[in-house]
């Protein structure tokens, strides 16, 4: 794999080099496509189209354009607003009645009603049906039933959905929650139609929901033409005739389409050429923050890196790391050094606080270099990180940031890289405990709330805590957050959890990512939502 | 001759169970493929224990290896991690392989060959150093950049090719990959004909013909190109299995959805099922086509006889 990277990284080279002389001007010869169809880049979906089933961005396009659920969340401020809810209420945080709005329908003619919802949230949550987003239901109560953690399933339903009438239902949660509405934006949490279970096979391979758009055609693997739904009730009309998702090998094979004119939307530069992107476009790129953040996790399940003074080195080790250098050489602005745990997609309502991290985020060699000796220097001499080499080019951030930590502490053997070979073999090893160094750790966000950047990833025993560490009154903080039903309180509780994470420097934020797209000067109007999804219903064609 | 094809066949038998193995081995070693499917979180428990037992994780490598050989004597090559099954993929990636290969082999064989004999009746004339200094260089540059190259000076900048392969992927649209694919190939077999044409023109049967005063190209044709096909043969049969295969960086470049992409996807994801399906394919095609190579020798050469 090694040597393929390397060969991707000087083929790049010399697109670059050739693109900066040959061709200022490309893509400006469009209009082989159908007049009104948005031709954009895609990526074979690793799972099944099914709501409960997709949690990458490239079956995560599809759903945001066949799907709309009770919430959607705003393409630009992130903010979960009704769509097919016509209201939640509740009164104790726990209990839930939703109403659905009337008139909706699947593209197939089937009317959306409260049923809709509540098959399709018993089937992701059913083990046996092994969707890999019912954890989403999790809260729900009776999940333990439907989805215990070992041996069989028994019940078959959530004991506590109850439709109580046409195009109303209830939720009982098995604890206090009281922002959970605001995660029903959530791709899982789409309602179903009937042939999706009647017809399962079929349904995977042209999938029916209710969103702006329908599956024309899909011919895995290669291509989908999704079209304008005319009959779509809702009030996000797609602004275009249809989309044409077109897998790429490559995503530097998609870009070299771009430039040619043969395609109108690459949401996936490559990084080798991120340097002449503005150039080859003339413009048409946007680089916009997305929910994902960068960090290094440490294995607490480790004793040599869980000692009492063991934080003052993980502060010491976020102060040797120069943000601000890596994310403009390596990254060329599409990282922002990070400044707290979240991402600033929440916004400051939200629970964004840039700063929150203060001087422990800011490269200072000096204090760096005495911290880690008061904590007692780097465990075991000499500083790990892991990371897997197949993807996302991770090997190139590592290394600076190792660089970084070995000029600050004046050794340069301090700090290496540690390449696991592929992403699997990687978060197995995570998920086994087998790592007794720090790694990297990405988190996109699965719903914009503060509340998803702390308790999957800091409550002790949590899905995602990876280094397994625990803090009793971060859980206490995180409690009474959830419970609290007034949403600006709930945020500033989780403030304060944050700040022991960091007073204890559970991980060390690196940078947030940004998602970034190019396109065509056949079409206007595009934007990438706070999950790095184009907004394909707003996209003009010229 | 039958005798013979029957033994070679039998053959086949222990090689196809062993490389089998060794594939199925090794892509098991990679560790828990379960554990990718999930993104940068942990799957729950429960999850991961029903997928495992989906795609039948949860049973020792061996007891693995015997299911899924059994299913492959039936037709069945298991199911991909996206719910697709293999054979579904084989039906649609061998194909546009199929066509890129017979691209690249007839570049091999029309150009390769020509230039072969031309500069192999000219040794020493200007025709003949340039041409090998051209195959040197051909030789000297990787796929990748001749790849890129003419991807964007063809498909961008003078726009008489899409730089990307369509979905339909015909043969007027894999010409120009299937040229990046044969070029090494076509070097070499370039230079190992030149070489076999140059040392036969000397030999007794080439004078004698010459000395029955049969026309120049009957010498060519029949008698001095027959006899010097015998290596390039060789050469092409084993590059038609590898060429297959290791398409993998020209099929990433022009977006060909072929054997090389899924292979490669397959690998990434840690998609056992995919991987051994399609490699265990490609054993096949070795397999048949070095014996087709063999037999070949035979027609060739009629001295040489199978018993």
């Amino acid at each position: 794999m090694r040597g393929a990277t390397h060969a991707k990284w000087a083929a790049g080279a010399v697109v670059v080099a050739l693109a900066a002389t040959a061709c200022g001007g490309g893509g400006s010869s469009g209009g082989s496509g159908a007049s009104g169809i948005v031709r954009s880049s895609w990526g074979d979906p690793q799972n099944p189209l099914e709501p409960a089933n997709t949690n990458e961005v490239q079956g995560g396009k599809v759903m945001d354009m066949i799907f709309r659920g009770l919430k959607r969340y705003d393409p630009k401020t992130g903010k979960a607003e009704n769509m097919l809810a016509d209201k939640i209420e509740t009164k104790d945080s726990q209990n839930f009645t939703i109403t659905v709005k009337d008139g909706w329908k699947f593209s197939n003619g089937e009317k959306v009603t409260a049923k809709s919802f509540v098959d399709a949230w018993n089937y992701g949550a059913s083990l046996k049906n092994g969707q890999k987003n019912a954890y989403f239901f999790g809260q729900i109560d009776g999940y333990d039933k439907v989805h215990p953690e070992s041996g069989k399933q028994t019940a078959d339903t959530l004991s506590g959905l109850k439709v109580t009438g046409p195009l109303t239902f209830t939720v009982k949660l098995n604890q206090k929650f009281s922002t959970w509405p605001d995660i029903l934006g959530y791709a899982a949490f789409a309602p179903l139609p009937k042939v999706f279970y009647t017809d399962h096979a079929a349904y995977v391979k042209k999938p029916i929901g209710d969103g702006p758009y329908t599956v024309e055609s899909y011919q895995r693997g290669s291509q989908m033409s999704l079209r304008k739904w005319d009959g779509y009730p809702g009030s996000d009309k797609a602004q275009n005739g249809g989309v044409d998702l077109k897998v790429y090998t490559d995503n530097n094979t998609a870009y070299t389409d771009l430039t040619a004119g043969n395609l109108d939307l690459v949401d996936d530069v490559p990084a080798s050429q991120l340097k002449n992107v503005k150039n080859d476009l003339n413009g048409r790129y946007i680089n916009t923050p997305a929910g994902i953040i960068q960090t290094i996790a440490f294995p607490f399940y480790d004793p040599a890196w869980n000692k009492p003074n063991s934080d003052k080195v993980r502060k010491g080790l976020s102060m040797a790391i120069n943000r601000p250098q890596i994310t403009k050489t390596i990254f060329n602005d599409t990282r922002t050094p990070a400044t707290d745990w979240t991402s600033p997609v929440l916004g400051k309502d939200g629970g964004y606080k840039a700063g929150l991290c203060g001087d422990l985020c800011k490269f200072n060699p000096t204090e760096a270099k005495k911290l880690i000796q008061e904590g007692g220097g780097i465990p075991g001499g000499q500083l790990k990180i892991g990371y897997n080499a197949d993807t996302g080019s991770h090997k190139q951030w590592v290394d600076a940031v190792c660089n970084s930590i070995n000029n600050a502490l004046g050794n340069d053997k301090a700090c290496v890289g540690a390449p696991t070979g592929t992403f699997a073999d990687f978060r197995n090893k995570i998920t086994n405990q087998k790592l007794n160094y720090p790694f990297r750790a990405g988190w996109q966000m699965d719903y914009p709330l503060i509340q998803d950047f702390m308790q999957p990833l800091y409550y002790t025993d949590a899905s995602s805590n990876d280094g397994k560490w625990s803090n009793k009154q971060f859980d206490a903080l995180v409690d009474k957050a959830n419970a609290e039903p007034d949403t600006a309180k709930a945020v500033q509780d989780f403030q304060k959890a944050e700040e022991i994470v960091r007073d204890n420097m559970v991980t060390i934020p690196l940078w947030y990512q940004n998602g970034s797209a190019g396109y065509s000067s056949r079409v206007s109007n595009v934007s990438l939502n706070p999950f790095s999804v184009p907004v394909y219903n707003e996209i003009k064609v010229k | 001759m039958g005798r013979y094809v029957i033994r070679r066949l039998l053959q086949m038998i222990p090689v196809f169970i062993g490389a089998t193995m060794l594939i199925f081995l090794m892509v098991n070693v990679m560790g828990d493929p379960i554990a990718g499917l999930c993104g940068e979180r942990a799957c729950d428990p429960a999850t991961k224990a029903q997928l495992q037992q989906e795609f039948g994780l949860d049973k020792p490598v061996w007891q693995q290896y015997v299911t899924y050989m059994g299913n492959v004597f039936t037709g069945d090559f298991g199911t991909a991690f996206n719910g697709q099954k293999v054979t579904d993929l084989m039906s649609t990636a061998f194909p546009v392989t199929l066509r890129l290969t017979l691209v690249a082999i007839l570049f091999e064989i029309v150009v390769g060959v020509t230039l072969g004999v031309v500069t192999g009746l000219r040794r020493g004339r200007p025709v003949d150093t340039s041409v090998l200094m051209l195959t040197l260089v051909v030789i000297a540059v990787p796929t990748f950049v001749t790849g890129l190259l003419l991807q964007l000076l063809l498909g961008v900048k003078w726009g008489w090719i899409d730089p990307a392969v369509s979905p339909a992927a015909n043969f007027s649209e894999l010409i120009v990959p299937g040229l990046v694919l044969a070029s090494v190939s076509l070097a070499y077999v370039t230079r190992l004909t030149r070489t076999s044409i140059a040392e036969n023109r000397r030999a007794d049967y080439v004078r004698t013909a010459i000395a029955k005063g049969l026309p120049q190209h009957r010498v060519i044709t029949r008698h001095l190109l027959r006899n010097s096909l015998i290596p390039v043969v060789t050469f092409i049969g084993a590059d038609i299995g590898s060429l297959m295969g290791g398409a993998i960086v020209t099929e990433r470049i022009f977006n060909i959805h072929g054997v090389g992409y899924q292979l490669y996807q397959g690998i990434v994801r840690q998609n056992s099922q995919t991987v051994v399906g399609f490699v265990t394919i490609l054993v096949i095609v070795f397999l048949v086509v070095n014996l087709i190579v063999d037999l070949l020798y035979a027609v060739l050469d009629p001295r040489i006889r199978y018993a």
